[in-house]
């Protein structure tokens, strides 16, 4: 745990975005902000740019606050950071096909337990064991198939 | 000088050896201990099931004393033993000496074993109560699993590895775990873990005897809920310390490592509460079997997937195949077998009550499902990453922006449903009548949330909505004891009388809910209001955050005992009178050759005023100030959960050494 711990925190800030970056329109700045909590710092471990202090982060922190200069909205910023960096650098996962898993696990998850929930608190009296087995089962199932 | 440290390395000559002889002497006694009492049981043989207790109480001495002779090679800094060398130095504080026992991938194995054999012992000595084949059962499934530490250890991560050339002195402990706040993290995150190891052995003991009864329950619940008390201020030291460290005081960053102790955590959660069902109610048997396997696997994951780093990179695997073989059977081997012996012996739990939809057991399979889906919604994003990799060679992350979107639902529902949960009485329960003294506390909550939304300025609904549950949970559990006490209903000294006769644990639940009010309180307000600010200040310089000014006068430069610091010195004034000194540092560590950012941060109950000191640049110094709202409020309400915690643990029923004769049940106050 600290071992991982002190690897996480290696590359660690001692600053992050720095008075020189902040842009003068505060409104800009906020958004600047807002888009870079949303963005990895590619060489370090789950940190994201707005609070990293290697030198990759500071580039694309800059980066993200000329685009916005520019004129363009924070949408069209992280898809020109995403078609330069890959989806690698977003840190919330875009709703697509291939992330569904981890998108959907937790409503289907919730509605089939909620479902079998109910099944198993209506069955009928005589069935209360062997229902209950089946229910558990399922729901183990999907938690492994994870 | 010279003298004084071969002096050490003398003394300590002995002391790997003798620790290193003794964790080998506790695996062979963890392997008898394993066998014997299990075949015992199964045959019915009383002297062999009686050899468990002896052998748990010298599996434990023989792992302490492993872990005095490590921690006396620390103390002493006794660099001739390589892992001393590698973590700790003779300058290096004495607390941090200790703490550097367990602040290394072998002596936290250490550490991890001998808070398993801790509770090992424990079971032995106190369980004169506990049926003997349930305990001879019990004491073997525990030693299967130091057996299995114990090896891993042993073969992989020897703590007691010599160097042939002791070198003059160490490598120093990462500065950045050289605090208070870290150096308890790790053992109260174990003795979470591994607390979860004994619901775990009385749920393979229950399913090799196809019994599950409210004794069993009983013998459980303290154990969970030890488990649990020390997980939550496990995880509150932790998220405390990346608070006031780290930096910015972010206080979670959904980093895998955190998750990691986070799922436990959840399905404890979950554990302990379905395990009042299955002590009053006699039912949700196999579903309290199952958490108890599942909460123990995620410790196991924990402890295990996260420290090989398998969960970084794909690539640490790589890196030490050797024990990443090893955590891969023991995790299979462990949470495989539990679940296949689950699947073949679960069917023989005999339920022998039912409950309609509106009932207490309906509103605790409602908490249930939620925590384990907000667990599996957690393990769903942390483990994704690695699947997607290993399967289509995909890279992607998972961060804070995911979880926030994905997990803050089912928090939310649980505040929601738990006030009228926790109100409604067992088995069949009447909704508008259990609502009635709820209304009340509905009302104001959200009169609360509503006057937070008209007073704050920006449109965000987080904090009104963090407001309005967390008023219902701390008033819906002031209320909740106070219909116990029927408040209003009889005299004030009645009252009174019946609030301080309430069972412990009624008193451990209304806490511990309000603990869990305070905390999404806190959230909420640091959250939606912090501010912050970034500039560079120059000597002299007056500058505003918030409702608070700032002068900046200057900084000094000082020696600490194992590092070199700049410090700043800020006063903070509101309303033109002083309110705090601040002095923020920048500390650099020669020896790992590491600076490190030491916030200054004054604290109150209301506000927080956090101070972060950067580099010097054009001829002024960076400088980052942020006012954090209600912010304590987030640990105050784990310590109060915790608190609530530990109050249900001490109620008479649960004590630990408490007889637990079969005595009906003399509590049921509904």
């Amino acid at each position: 745990m600290r071992i991982l711990l002190i690897l996480i925190f290696l590359a660690t800030p001692t600053w992050a975005v720095e008075p020189d970056e902040i842009l003068p329109d505060p409104v800009m700045e906020a958004r600047a902000r807002v888009i870079s909590k949303g963005l990895r710092c590619l060489v370090c471990r789950n940190e994201n740019i707005d609070s990293s202090s290697a030198g990759i982060a500071k580039d694309l922190r800059i980066l993200v606050r000329e685009r916005l200069v520019d004129g363009d909205s924070n949408d069209q910023v992280m898809s020109y950071i995403v078609d330069r960096y890959g989806e690698y650098v977003l840190l919330k996962p875009k709703f697509t096909v291939k992330n569904l898993v981890p998108w959907l696990s937790g409503p289907v998850l919730f509605f089939l337990g909620l479902f079998l929930s109910i099944k198993f608190i209506s069955r009928p009296r005589r069935d209360i064991v062997a229902a209950l087995d089946e229910d558990e089962e399922k729901r183990l199932d999907d938690i492994l198939a994870e | 000088m010279i003298c004084s440290e071969r002096s050490a390395v003398y003394t300590g000559t002995m002391t790997a050896e003798l620790g290193h002889f003794a964790t080998l002497l506790a695996f062979f006694v963890a392997i008898l201990q394993a066998v014997v009492p299990m075949v015992g049981a199964t045959r019915n043989q009383a002297s062999w099931m009686a050899v468990g207790v002896p052998m748990a109480i010298a599996q434990f001495l023989l792992v302490g004393f492993a872990f005095a002779m490590l921690t006396i090679a620390f103390v002493t800094s006794d660099f001739s033993v390589r892992l001393v060398a590698a973590n700790s130095h003779s300058l290096k504080p004495m607390l941090y000496k200790v703490s550097g026992v367990w602040g290394n991938h072998e002596g936290s194995m250490l550490l991890w074993i001998f808070i398993l054999t801790t509770y090992g012992a424990l079971v032995a000595w106190f369980g004169q109560n506990l049926p003997d084949r349930l305990k001879a059962r019990v004491l073997s499934v525990q030693a299967m699993i130091a057996v299995a530490f114990l090896a891993f250890m042993i073969f992989t991560s020897n703590p007691f590895e010599r160097l042939e050339f002791p070198p003059i002195d160490g490598n120093d402990l990462n500065p950045l775990l050289q605090d208070p706040g870290l150096a308890f993290h790790p053992p109260f995150l174990y003795m979470g873990y591994v607390g979860l190891s004994m619901s775990f052995s009385f749920a393979i003991a229950a399913l090799i005897e196809g019994r599950v009864d409210a004794a069993w329950a009983r013998w459980v619940r303290p154990w969970t809920l030890l488990a649990w008390v020390n997980l939550t201020i496990g995880i509150a030291l932790g998220s405390w310390w990346a608070y006031y460290e780290l930096g910015w005081g972010g206080w979670w960053f959904w980093d895998p490592v955190e998750n990691a102790s986070f799922m436990p955590w959840l399905i404890a959660g979950a554990l302990l509460h379905s395990s009042i069902v299955v002590e009053k109610r006699d039912t949700l048997k196999s579903w309290t079997i199952l958490l108890a396997i599942l909460a123990f696997s995620f410790s196991l994951i924990g402890t295990f997937i996260v420290r090989s780093g398998v969960i970084t990179s794909v690539h640490a695997f790589a890196n030490d195949p050797e024990r990443g073989v090893f955590i891969l059977i023991i995790l299979s081997v462990a949470i495989g077998g539990a679940l296949t012996l689950y699947a073949l012996r679960a069917r023989e739990l005999r339920t022998t009550s039912a409950f309609s939809v509106i009932s207490r057991e309906s509103g605790l399979v409602l908490n249930n499902l939620l925590l384990v889906v907000a667990a599996a919604v957690v393990f769903s994003g942390t483990i994704w990453p690695l699947v997607a990799e290993i399967t289509t060679g995909r890279k992607l992350s998972i961060g804070a922006p995911f979880f926030e979107l994905a997990f803050t639902p089912f928090m939310v529902a649980i505040a929601m449903a738990l006030p009228i949960g926790a109100i409604l009485p067992w088995k069949r329960a009447d909704l508008s009548r259990s609502m009635q003294p709820l209304w009340g506390v509905l009302a104001l909550s959200i009169a609360l949330g509503a006057l937070v939304w008209t007073m704050q300025t920006g449109g965000r609904m987080l904090a009104p909505i963090g407001i309005t549950l967390a008023a219902w949970l701390v008033l819906g559990a002031m209320v909740e004891l106070g219909t116990r006490a029927k408040l209003g209903k009889a005299s004030l000294s009645e009252t009174l009388r019946r609030l301080r006769n309430l069972p412990r644990s009624d008193w451990g639940k209304s806490v511990a809910h309000a603990g869990f009010g305070l905390t999404i309180f806190g959230i909420a307000s640091i959250t939606a209001w912090e501010v912050e600010d970034i500039r560079v200040a120059h000597v002299g310089d007056r500058f505003t955050v918030g409702a608070y000014e700032f002068q900046f006068n200057g900084v000094t430069q000082a020696n600490g005992k194992n590092y070199t610091t700049d410090i700043g010195n800020f006063t903070a004034f509101k309303d033109g009178v002083l309110v705090a000194e601040l002095r923020p540092e920048k500390r650099f560590y020669p020896v790992q050759g590491m600076p490190t950012t030491e916030a200054a941060i004054d604290q109150s109950l209301t506000r927080d005023l956090y101070l972060a000191l950067g580099d010097e640049q054009n001829g002024g110094w960076a400088v980052r100030t942020y006012i954090k709202p209600f912010a304590n409020w987030l640990w105050i309400g784990a310590l109060v959960m915790a608190l609530g915690g530990v109050l249900s643990l001490t109620d008479r029923r649960y004590r630990v050494a408490a007889t637990a004769r079969k005595t009906p049940d003399a509590v049921p106050a509904e």
